[in-house]
């Protein structure tokens, strides 16, 4: 019978910005973790899974509900808790060793005794010879190697790991993961468990017996997947590629629900939140141009498969589904079941038309299916100089949403309306208009 | 596998001293018997009125030149301090951060010379009878040339330590000491060590102008440099001059020597960007320091000490929890102390006033008001003309790699030189060629601080990515296009935080170069510094204190209705992102 680490009940968090205005990023998380787990949180960037670790790690103290650790409830950083920071987090002034040493220190360890232990843990996760080099002489695979060192030195019950392999290179991050899933097979380490945040797929399935998928806008945890594939797993059988494919869906899927909620929830509430006040994913022209094009080469049986098309163009969960969210917005694909995508019409005339054919099909789709766009050619049309400050935009959607959100969301707008060419943008004076620059 | 190779502990056997440890060990000697002597002679008896006297023979010269590092040396520590405890406060408690950014803004615009006559009397009254007393006020005034740009520096650092090291710090349970030595100041260090070499440059100027000075018709002469020039002046003594510029090169050269490029060296480590351009230190003292073996075995036996009050468990202060106070309580509290701050404002406002009413009459607080506006003025014409030498120059120099490694570090040396050395030099010529002293005298004001407008013109244009000076040329992009659309934009950020630190020394130097002296021949221009120039000799406080307010105002002001608006223009449409 496993053991309860970690439990966290009802966790919400929400930020208020400098305006009062409150937006929520973690909505009602519950779950628990027992001894002997690995537990991967799934999820786009944005999603607040980041967030939902710091929480778990003491460093953030959530708006609602309560993390409890042995029973204990969690307010500060835990004795127990150590962390693997995405960008390494070393201290660049101080060796290898000395960066290891850190945590001992700080638990007053007497100079001797803690140095052989450093030496020790830099011997297990095989850095021996860097010891006395500072960060910046290491790769980013190596430095990363410091980062877990550092981290189980202190040798935590739990460990926590903020997307560790996310700032390397394929094969490097490959390499690192291998070694710390044999650490942890082996049982060379006294971490209990490990819960970790990716944004990578393989990475979550390789890596954990649970993986929990994360919605965004609010985070939630849509699904909990248990992952029963025996160690060492392999990316290409069956069992993994069948498991590989349900994610995909799942994955899909949630967000389309969450595109038609955030419809329906703009519709139920039409009288005070206008159409066009609803987000839009930060994507660019080129890449979706570029997802088009990849699409129609890779049609089969006039489907796509997700999955396939990610890992050949290497798109990770967070590149891949802003496009495809996009895609289906402007009505040029449809996702639909099983991983799969179909283009549309539109989307296969504007993958083969030429540069000028391709503007008008987007500036078309745009002023048609993508309620700001329409909105802000609506105004400048009506004005009589066909002109209009970019403050009045961004006063209209800062009643609904944070001054930071309105700024990106216009400036995302403005992107794909200058490439539309639906009107024109000046930087220096802050006006939309509909002229041509002179 | 077997893996052989341990990693050895270094070793701490003592071992047999070498020669470099000889030689390290005389020049450590040196400096220490050096400063001791000197550091005597502070503590001297004194009587207000009763001249020191001091001698113009060379000889004497390398005595009074010690005298006058150890008063920066002594300053620059107290400024370290000062940093070291006023600058966190600032950055992590907002109550004091509202009251420390402000006043040492304020602090900053308040010319230093001009207080100087105003911290004498003071320090007289608290060590009377002892040399001590004129001995804390030029150190004081040393200190406030040097302090504010160095708490600003680690204060503007503290603010920016990234979000991973605070929660590295929180994850690892280092406590509040552990904190500040392992990654604050670390972090810090760069921009701290940076801001101390410009302080000590911007210090001679102020350590030799505090020396010799007269309050309340008092002459008080401290040994150093700067008596031994202002007697050189008095008896119109050319030959000392040389002498004692001869001098200030050597002593220039020397601190650089001994002092920054070991330091530079060491401090390496802390530069936490991965692809700085490394500028290669090459420090012949810090390699003769790597090479001893005594001393290595000593810097140890540091490291253990260091090591011990870092960790000790006397200093392990309770941890930071995350949220100690309620938001209600904050907001009461931030409220009643915003209060109290502006309420302290109009009190020590209205002191003054009335201070300053007791004597001077309203025409006269104009016209102080019309004398700022003639130093304004100046100062302006000045900027522009030295702007128009340099930028190109800069420009010239930054392009050209060959002409950087040559004169760069004679520009630093030029920076650090006081220039207030070579006045007398200008007052004869100003009577021999029977010039203009009002526009003649001028020039005086900025030579001392254009070498920031050259700075960052060389640091702007070394900033250019070389793709664009590339398309540049690609484009024969050429003359007056060539300037208007790439270098001018591409400088311009550097060129206006070089002309705001230029100009903000120029009102300081006025005080010093309205008013020269040559034996008999005193030469006074219209302005604000050969008022409060004026009155300090004389002694009138509340003409002082007037002259300062004012000088203070028109500085605050032209910072906040020019060079900010300049500045944040500039931030928002020239930045070059990499």
């Amino acid at each position: 019978m496993s053991k309860s680490l970690l439990r966290l009940d009802k966790i919400q968090k929400s930020f208020t910005n400098s305006e009062g205005q409150k937006r929520l990023v973690l909505d009602e998380i519950s779950f628990q973790l027992q001894e002997n787990e690995v537990v991967a949180l799934l999820g786009k960037s944005g999603s607040g899974k980041s967030t939902l670790l710091r929480i778990i790690a003491g460093l953030e103290l959530p708006t609602e509900g309560t993390v409890f650790y042995r029973g204990r409830p969690v307010l500060s950083p835990a004795e127990e808790i150590s962390m693997v920071f995405q960008n390494f987090a070393l201290l660049p002034w101080l060796t290898v060793l000395e960066n290891v040493e850190l945590g001992l220190e700080a638990q007053g360890m007497p100079r001797k005794q803690r140095r052989q232990k450093a030496l020790e843990t830099i011997d297990t996760i095989g850095l021996d010879g860097f010891e006395s080099a500072y960060p910046k002489e290491l790769s980013g695979g190596m430095r990363q190697r410091v980062g877990l060192a550092r981290a189980l030195v202190v040798e935590p019950e739990l460990l926590l790991m903020d997307e560790p392999f996310s700032a390397l290179d394929i094969l490097t991050a490959e390499n690192l993961r291998n070694d710390l899933l044999e650490l942890w097979t082996d049982k060379r380490t006294h971490t209990k468990s490990i819960l970790f945040v990716t944004h990578d797929i393989e990475e979550a399935i390789l890596m954990a017996n649970r993986i929990l998928i994360f919605s965004s806008d609010p985070g939630r945890i849509q699904i909990e997947i248990p992952n029963i594939i025996p160690f060492p797993r392999e990316t290409q059988t069956e069992a993994f590629r069948k498991l590989l494919d349900q994610i995909y869906t799942l994955m899909t899927i949630s967000e389309r629900e969450r595109l038609s909620l955030a419809k329906a929830r703009i519709k139920t509430t039409a009288v005070t939140h206008p159409e066009y006040a609803y987000r839009l994913p930060d994507v660019s022209i080129s890449e979706l141009t570029g997802l088009l094009e990849a699409m129609e080469s890779h049609e089969v049986h006039s489907k796509v498969d997700l999955p396939k098309l990610a890992d050949e163009l290497y798109l990770d969960v967070n590149s891949l589904f802003p496009l495809t969210d996009v895609l289906d917005m402007l009505n040029f694909t449809k996702i639909v079941t099983n991983g799969n995508i179909v283009l549309l019409a539109a989307g296969k005339e504007f993958a083969a038309a030429d540069i000028l054919e391709r503007k008008h099909l987007f500036a078309e789709h745009l002023l048609k299916y993508i309620p700001l766009a329409r909105h802000i050619r609506e105004v400048l049309d009506s004005k009589p100089n066909h002109r209009a400050s970019k403050s009045i935009f961004l006063n209209e959607l800062e009643e609904f949403l944070s001054e930071e959100e309105s700024e990106r969301l216009l400036s995302i707008i403005i992107e794909w309306g200058r490439y539309a060419e639906i009107f024109a943008y000046d930087y220096d004076a802050g006006i939309l208009s509909l002229e041509n620059p002179q | 596998m077997l893996r052989t190779v341990h990693y050895q502990a270094p070793k701490t056997k003592t071992e047999k001293p070498n020669l470099w440890d000889a030689i390290a060990f005389i020049i450590i000697l040196t400096i220490l018997a050096a400063f001791a002597v000197a550091a005597s002679q502070m503590h001297a008896p004194y009587q207000v009125g009763k001249p020191i006297e001091i001698s113009l023979s060379p000889t004497a010269l390398p005595g009074y030149a010690v005298n006058t590092v150890l008063r920066m040396f002594i300053a620059l520590f107290f400024s370290f301090l000062f940093t070291l405890i006023i600058a966190p406060l600032a950055a992590k408690n907002r109550l004091a951060e509202k009251l420390i950014i402000p006043l040492i803004d304020i602090l900053q615009a308040i010319p230093i010379l001009g207080v100087l006559s105003i911290t004498v009397v003071t320090f007289i009254q608290l060590f009377p009878n002892r040399l001590l007393g004129p001995e804390c006020a030029a150190i004081f005034a040393i200190f406030t040339s040097q302090v504010w740009n160095m708490t600003l520096s680690f204060y503007q650092s503290l603010r920016t330590i990234p979000k991973e090291f605070h929660e590295t710090a929180a994850i690892f349970h280092l406590s509040f000491w552990q904190r500040f030595w392992r990654i604050e100041l670390p972090y810090a260090t760069p921009g701290l060590l940076w801001n101390t070499m410009i302080s000590m440059s911007a210090g001679w100027f102020f350590v030799v102008a505090s020396e010799a000075i007269s309050v309340a018709n008092q002459n008080i002469m401290l040994p150093g440099i700067g008596s031994y020039i202002s007697v050189a002046i008095a008896n119109s003594d050319l030959t000392a001059i040389f002498y004692s510029i001869l001098t200030m090169l050597i002593v220039i050269i020397l601190y650089d020597q001994l002092f920054f490029r070991p330091l530079l060296t060491w401090a390496k480590r802390f530069n936490n960007t991965e692809n700085i351009e490394d500028i290669p230190h090459h420090s012949w003292i810090y390699k003769l320091f790597a090479k001893t073996r005594w001393l290595k075995t000593f810097s140890q036996w540091c490291g253990e000490i260091t090591d011990f009050i870092l960790n000790s468990p006397l200093l392990r202060f309770p941890k930071i929890e995350l949220y100690a106070i309620r938001p209600t309580y904050i907001y009461a509290i931030t409220w009643f102390w915003n209060t109290v701050l502006w309420a302290g404002c109009v009190i020590a406002s209205l002191f003054l006033w009335k201070f300053i009413r007791q004597t001077v009459p309203i025409v006269e607080i104009q016209h102080v008001f019309y004398l700022g506006a003639i130093t304004g003025f100046k100062v302006i014409i000045l900027i522009l003309i030295s702007s128009l030498i340099w930028v190109p120059i800069g420009i010239w120099i930054g392009l050209s790699p060959k002409a950087s490694y040559i004169i760069q570090p004679l520009t630093q040396f030029l920076a650090a030189f006081p220039i207030n050395l070579i006045y007398p030099l200008a007052v004869t010529l100003i009577i021999h060629f029977q010039l203009n002293v009002e526009i003649w005298s001028t020039p005086l004001m900025i030579l001392g601080t254009q070498w920031y407008i050259l700075f960052n013109v060389i640091a702007g244009t070394n900033a250019i990515p070389k793709e664009l000076l590339l398309v540049a040329k690609n484009f024969s992009v050429k003359r007056g296009l060539w300037w208007k659309r790439i270098m001018l934009p591409a400088i311009f950020p550097y060129y206006i935080t070089g002309s705001m630190t230029a100009a903000a020394g120029c009102w300081n130097a006025s005080i010093v170069a309205d008013v020269l002296e040559w034996g008999k021949y005193k030469l006074v221009a219209t302005g604000l510094g050969s008022y409060i120039s004026q009155y300090t000799t004389i002694g009138d406080f509340p003409r002082i204190f007037l002259g300062i307010a004012v000088m203070c105002f028109y500085v605050l002001l032209i910072n906040r209705l020019v060079w900010q608006k300049l500045y944040n223009f500039a931030a928002s449409h020239f930045v070059l992102e990499q």
